[in-house]
């Protein structure tokens, strides 16, 4: 934060000046000695018969005065403050928190290091990882996720065992530090309104009996078409693709009436934000670990 | 000067006032206006687009300072929540500075990137169907009005010409082209994905 010459001096000069000015109305002001006072004194001042004693300062509050001048002189040789001077101590505020920021990594490796090292499967037993795990979780993940990890519509359930591109402990690293994105794209155009209900009663009927039958039957037709490339032929899904499984009565958006219809018309996509630029890889490993925990007990 | 000159008059009384205390701004304020680290863009930080800047528009005009700041200040807690701190020169292109007081909600400052368009669309709607904790208010209302393209533009043309913000003259014609029917709620989005992105959130 260096500042031009000109500007330092400017900056040294009145900071000099006032320092000087104050010990001086200080001083002046305070001549008034014990012996020239008399008890009783006034100021001459009366407003209604009130009036104003003419006592000099207690000296405690004078030396309160001179004490923070002293401090002010001190401060500003130890700290910066006198223009580009640095002060002694060559404080500044991003090496303050680079300082205080190393001794909360040392002690995060050390609080790591009981754990770190072993396969998330095991490291889920560890109740010391899983209450770092929550606290991280609490702080990046719970706004889409949700605090209980129960999700929101479009944003997936964590603590339920399905899963859009897998469970397994690598797969769980790789969708925090890189991020996912899935696109379902937009359908109405092929299928045409009439088409896209077809599909959409299909895809209800792997959950729910009582779907229209001519419905369903010219909607797998028409899913054997443009679904299953994705979906599969038993709309179980692809977790490669993060393709969900429609038939598992699991809805990452809506199973609602017309709902459905519009994602299948219109297309939805999804984004899971990469945090490998946020996080270091091994609270993303405990991140990752305590979301495997909450299917995995 | 007797006391009972300056208690009596009390224009003359106000003059000194203000005498006293404008040391403390040329001081403290008045050479920060020269001081490269403050007045020069960091190297990675662009002026905000036509849509930015409308949402940016917005950020102010629903009052989202109120609760939300724009300001990570360097202690570690802090950092490890929001990511690095701020600095002075990231906030060039800002008039005035969002930088807030108040986090009635978090910090806002290195929020772009952090979520996904659409989970800031579903959580300006209605913020409980995403955080039900919140205490947040909706804002539905963005997603139904349109930017005003006329005042981005002209808004466009005083940080240019006023503030020497650098835009090209491509920016400048396309300027009303670029927020024609976006909604305000499109607007709000664009700004806050760019938010705080000129440094990368994580120091690691």
């Amino acid at each position: 934060m260096v500042m031009s010459s000109g500007w330092s001096i400017w900056i040294i000069v009145i900071v000099a000046l006032h320092i000087v000015g104050y010990s001086w109305l200080l001083f002046s002001t305070s001549k008034m000695k014990e012996e020239d006072h008399k008890e009783g004194d006034t100021t001459g001042h009366e407003w209604d018969g009130i009036k104003e004693y003419n006592n000099p300062l207690p000296k405690w509050w004078l030396y309160m005065f001179i004490l923070t001048i002293v401090f002010s002189v001190v401060y500003l040789i130890l700290y910066p403050g006198m223009g580009n001077y640095k002060g002694i101590l060559n404080w500044t505020q991003e090496g303050a928190w680079a300082e205080e920021n190393a001794v909360v990594l040392k002690k995060r490796s050390e609080l790591f290091s009981t754990f770190i090292n072993k396969p998330i499967p095991e490291m889920i037993k560890d109740t010391k990882a899983m209450e770092i795990g929550e606290r991280l979780f609490a702080n990046h993940c719970s706004s889409c996720h949700g605090s209980d990890a129960q999700g929101a519509i479009g944003f997936p359930n964590l603590a339920d065992n399905d899963w859009l591109y897998g469970g397994e402990p690598a797969i769980i690293v790789k969708s925090i530090s890189a991020g996912r994105n899935g696109v379902m794209p937009p359908w109405g155009a092929a299928l045409g309104d009439q088409g896209v209900k077809q599909v959409a009663a299909y895809v209800r009927s792997f959950s729910e009996q009582g779907q229209d039958a001519e419905l369903v039957t010219e909607g797998q037709a028409k899913f054997g078409m443009f679904c299953v490339a994705c979906h599969g032929a038993d709309g179980k899904g692809n977790p490669m693709l993060g393709a969900p499984n429609l038939a598992d009565n699991i809805w990452l958006h809506s199973y609602d009436s017309g709902l459905l219809e519009t994602v299948i018309s219109k297309g939805i996509s999804g984004k899971m934000p990469k945090h490998s630029e946020l996080l270091d890889d091994n609270s993303i490993k405990v991140l990752a670990a305590y979301v495997y925990s909450l299917s995995n007990e | 000067m007797k006391h009972h000159i300056i208690e009596k008059n009390i224009g003359l009384m106000g003059v000194l006032i203000a005498i006293v205390i404008s040391f403390a701004g040329l001081v403290e304020i008045v050479p920060l206006m020269f001081q490269a680290s403050v007045v020069e863009a960091h190297p990675n930080l662009k002026p905000y687009t036509a849509l930015q800047l409308a949402g940016r528009d917005i950020y102010i005009s629903e009052g989202c300072y109120n609760c939300h700041s724009q300001n990570i200040r360097p202690f570690v807690d802090e950092t490890l929540r929001y990511g690095h701190y701020s600095q002075a020169n990231e906030f060039v292109y800002d008039r005035p500075f969002q930088w807030g007081s108040k986090r009635t909600g978090p910090d806002l400052h290195r929020v772009g990137g952090k979520f996904s368009d659409d989970w800031h669309e579903t959580h300006l709607l209605d913020p409980r169907s995403v955080v039900p904790e919140s205490n947040m208010p909706g804002y539905p209302w963005l997603a139904e009005q349109m930017v005003d393209a006329e005042q981005v533009d002209a808004g466009m043309r005083v940080l240019k010409d006023w503030f020497d913000h650098p835009y090209t003259q491509e920016q400048l014609a396309n300027a009303k082209a670029d927020v024609e029917g976006k909604t305000k709620m499109q607007a709000l989005i664009a700004y806050l994905q760019v938010l705080g992105t000129a440094i990368p959130r994580s120091y690691k």
